[in-house]
């Protein structure tokens, strides 16, 4: 260390750094404007989706809605159990990242050790997590038909619950081939075929008096309106045009495709956060395991990581508000 | 190096504990009026937005300076840093926020009262 760091004779004078107004090291310093930049960019997301969601404010799809499995509960309406739980889980890591903080003020090794740990495990949990929502978010529960102008139409009972397409639609006989690399032109193919075609779509809905179509627009109490089945049968064989199933970049079953859009990119770029925050855990956990930090005196770098991985619970908090909440 | 002398090094955990209880009971009533959306919070607005969704916003500006001030320590750094900090963030934010919604509800004006045809 001590031969890389030149003197110049005015350490501790003012033109030689002397004065410190704000107190804190270089690392700890560049680490906050970090976060602030950083943090100005997760506000570009969400101030875009604030944008996007007001220009759709009457049909915005509804996030307990789309959001609403539990693992091991199938079929169970559970809005936002689980977002919850990811919530307690990051913010639970967030108490025990400071914990390790604490610890590193006493220089007390096997506490920060035991802290750091769990802080990597919580993480390693809430990423888990995330993706098993991706998983059910992108597979999709319900299926929907797409009209010819874009807008999503689902399917609902009697009493206003969602209906799957699987629940009512049969499939017909299959009418066209897959395309694939054998059997047409060799050099381009296509994803699988939907199971049902539009075709048969409508043609179970006649088949099922029961069933209503529920378009995006929200009424006054905030809910998706239902239309009465004469309308329901008209809108679905004058304007349906495919179905839909799950969710991708171009359209998804839940409503505008910008909804899944942003989920993509903000859970996506919160995500890959946490990956960074834990890799960071990681390496400062091997780190303090060496005994680095013993030699070097002090238990700043625990701290700094500690800043990020607070900051990447901070955005969740607002993550969680505006995408899950509001 | 060894700036943080300002503070003495005694153990934080009883403070943590409670900031850490704070943010549970916070997250839950958040998550629990999320679930019951009681009719009176979504029906009634404030500057034409749902109370509902007033005290969403106010509850995680409430976790979020909890999460700053307690757990990044925020309270423990200088007037300097930490208005340094938290100023030009709010400031930038507050701005973006306010033009992109203008714009969002302006386009949103638009969708609805021109002759466009979006429902077909």
């Amino acid at each position: 260390m001590e031969a890389t760091v030149i003197k110049t004779g005015t350490e501790g004078k003012t033109w030689g750094g002397g004065n410190e107004p704000l107190r804190a090291s270089y690392g700890k310093m560049m680490m906050w404007f970090f976060i602030v930049s950083d943090s100005l960019t997760f506000s570009g997301f969400l101030a875009a989706y604030g944008f996007s969601r007001f220009k759709f404010i009457d049909s915005w799809p509804i996030a307990d809605e789309v959001f609403n499995h539990f693992p091991f509960l199938h079929g169970v309406d559970a809005p936002m159990y689980y977002v919850a739980l990811m919530t307690f889980i990051l913010i639970f890591s967030s108490v025990t990242m400071v914990l390790a903080v604490d610890a590193g003020h006493q220089m007390n090794k096997a506490k920060v050790t035991f802290y750091m740990f769990l802080t990597i495990i919580g993480g390693l949990i809430f990423i888990g997590s995330q993706a098993w929502e991706w998983k059910n978010f992108i597979q999709g529960t319900y299926g929907a038909v797409s009209t010819n102008g874009g807008n999503i139409l689902q399917f609902v009972d009697a009493d206003g619950k969602r209906v799957a397409l699987a629940d009512f639609v049969t499939a017909g006989p299959a009418t066209r081939v897959h395309h694939n690399r054998s059997n047409g032109l060799w050099f381009t193919d296509e994803p699988d075929l939907p199971a049902y075609t539009m075709q048969d779509v409508q043609n179970s809905f006649i088949a099922n008096p029961n069933i209503l179509v529920r378009t995006q627009t929200l009424n006054e109490h905030g809910e998706k309106t239902i239309l009465s089945r004469q309308e329901s049968e008209r809108k679905l064989t004058t304007e349906g045009s495919h179905v839909v199933i799950g969710a991708n970049l171009r359209e998804n079953e839940y409503g505008v495709p910008l909804f899944a859009n942003y989920f993509f990119f903000i859970t996506g770029f919160h995500g890959f956060h946490v990956l960074t925050g834990i890799l960071i855990n990681s390496i400062i956990f091997f780190n303090v395991l060496l005994g680095t930090y013993e030699r070097r005196g002090n238990y700043e770098m625990v701290e700094k990581v500690g800043l990020y991985w607070h900051f990447v619970d901070l955005v969740w908090v607002f993550v969680f508000t505006f995408f899950y909440l509001v | 190096m060894a700036h943080s002398s300002s503070h003495t090094h005694h153990s934080n955990t009883k403070r943590i504990w409670i900031v850490f209880l704070i943010l549970s009971v916070v997250t839950l009533i958040e998550v629990v009026l999320g679930i019951l959306k009681p009719a009176i919070l979504v029906d009634y607005t404030f500057l034409s937005m749902k109370w509902l969704n007033w005290i969403f916003i106010i509850l995680t500006l409430y976790k979020a300076y909890y999460i700053a001030w307690a757990f990044m320590h925020l309270e423990g750094e200088t007037k300097g840093l930490r208005r340094a900090i938290v100023w030009t963030s709010v400031f930038l934010i507050a701005y973006l926020i306010f033009i992109l919604l203008i714009e969002g509800d302006y386009v949103y004006e638009v969708f609805k009262n021109n002759k466009v045809a979006w429902d077909f």
